[in-house]
């Protein structure tokens, strides 16, 4: 867990943006508290209490005092429309590029992603290679 | 109640032990061999913090904080310890009562009483530590299943070391030392024991100060980490920050070797084509989406690759870490 290369509170708040995003955590429903966190992962409470406020900061959670964290209301909605605007860039960008190096043509790219996508049987691609 | 917090710094401390004056047959003198134990160690301690303090054996961690707990005198050097924000008010820890009833040391010997039974320690700690929680002292007895009407020498030695677990965490004190309080627990025994470091901590804030060999296990409980070297501080900064001084790589050896060129290796390890590799720095602009392509997985900087490089003896890695040595973990 948080195994990556950025800081593990980056992480922890990909993995809570992760959790809306897939609807695991619905709206109004509260999220672990610092502490639970922090002995359930074992990390530093600080460390979860970084990422908590970091989300708090982009609306993505809310505190009610005394309470706990709560996912806040809308926050699915908006996390959809910032992934969705990234989605081009951080994802397709680079895998058409890489499509690029490897000399996959461009018709071939649109045949597959129109047969995935389920409105039309893919294309049997040339077999030229 | 909690009680705010304590911290602590050290200003140019040397702590050397056994040193003498001797006479040569000219009658001029000169000073024996003596082991420096601590050499101009300037570093401040921020309360509120949990801080590892690491090093290879005989680098000074013991020494360095049993100064804290005044177990030891500096033989140069100040040392102040004291609450939260006034730090003008902190004072030196040597033979005073204020700061040694706020100091919890909890050696890896464990000081206890070895011919009375454990419940006689534990009520002379209650004693000692305005603090103390009998409440929780008594459910970790249960925790770790230790017998307090056994005597210490009749426990083994990971059942006297939750002893000393017991005691640092009942404590509650503002500034709580655990110097390899794990000696000789089991691995299940360790974990319970870093949960409830972590549970009560989050419940009732203070300065812990956690020196272990063991760093992988507990390298993620660190917000501060302080590396000691031959009685030097040779790194103290946020866990954050060390984290960003590398990255680790793990894939098919010629992608990985690509991306690795030219830059500084803390570590290698090779399995058949695959290959892992620690390194210096962070990944470029593109070049994580690069080596995701490749097959290359990208991952964090062990806190113990890094640990084990700064402190190889023949290695020029101590200057490609100068920079952290600017007066300690602020």
């Amino acid at each position: 867990m948080f195994d990556g290369p950025e800081p593990i509170y980056v992480q922890i708040a990909q993995m809570i943006r992760s959790q809306v995003l897939a609807g695991e955590l619905a709206e109004e429903e509260q999220v672990m508290s610092t502490t639970q966190f922090a002995t359930t992962f074992r990390i530093n409470p600080a460390t979860a209490a970084k990422a908590f406020s970091g989300l708090v900061e982009e609306g993505v959670l809310y505190k009610r005092r005394g309470l706990g964290m709560f996912v806040a209301p809308g926050a699915r909605e908006r996390l959809l429309g910032q992934h969705r605007d990234a989605y081009f860039a951080d994802v397709l960008a680079p895998a058409l590029a890489q499509a690029d190096v490897l000399g996959i043509p461009t018709d071939e790219i649109v045949a597959y992603v129109l047969g995935s996508n389920g409105h039309q049987p893919r294309p049997t691609t040339t077999e030229e290679s | 109640m909690t009680p705010a917090p304590f911290g602590a710094r050290l200003d140019d401390v040397v702590v050397r032990f056994g040193t003498q004056r001797r006479m040569t047959v000219a009658g001029t003198t000169y000073k024996d061999d003596a082991t420096t134990a601590l050499d101009g160690v300037d570093l401040t301690i921020r309360p509120g913090v949990i801080t590892g303090i690491l090093g290879r054996n005989g680098a000074g961690k013991s020494t360095l904080l049993s100064l804290l707990a005044s177990y030891t005198r500096p033989t140069s050097g100040t040392i102040r310890v004291g609450p939260d924000a006034a730090d003008d008010l902190w004072e030196d820890p040597w033979e005073n009562p204020w700061v040694t009833a706020n100091v919890q040391l909890v050696r890896e010997s464990g000081d206890l009483q070895d011919e009375e039974k454990v419940s006689e320690s534990l009520k002379y700690y209650a004693d000692m530590r305005p603090y103390w929680d009998a409440d929780l002292a008594a459910r970790l007895l249960d925790l770790f299943e230790v017998n307090p009407r056994k005597k210490p020498s009749a426990l083994s030695r990971g059942k006297r070391s939750a002893v000393g677990a017991i005691i640092g965490l009942a404590a509650r004190a503002p500034l709580t030392v655990l110097d390899e309080v794990y000696l000789g627990m089991d691995a299940p025994t360790r974990y319970a024991f870093y949960d409830e470091i972590l549970a009560d901590y989050a419940e009732h804030p203070r300065t812990i100060l956690l020196s272990s060999h063991l760093v992988e296990e507990v390298a993620r409980l660190f917000e501060d980490v302080v590396v000691l070297h031959r009685g030097k501080v040779l790194l103290a900064e946020p866990a954050e920050q060390i984290q960003a001084r590398g990255f680790s790589l793990t894939g098919p050896a010629r992608a990985v070797e690509q991306i690795a060129a030219g830059r500084r290796v803390l570590h290698r390890q090779q399995l058949g084509a695959t290959v892992q590799v620690t390194l210096e720095g962070a990944p470029a602009d593109g070049e994580s989406a690069a080596a995701r392509a490749a097959g290359v997985e990208i991952g964090s900087l062990p806190l113990q690759d890094l640990f084990v490089r700064l402190t190889q003896p023949d290695l020029d890695a101590r200057g490609a870490v100068a920079a952290g040595q600017d007066g300690g973990a602020r």
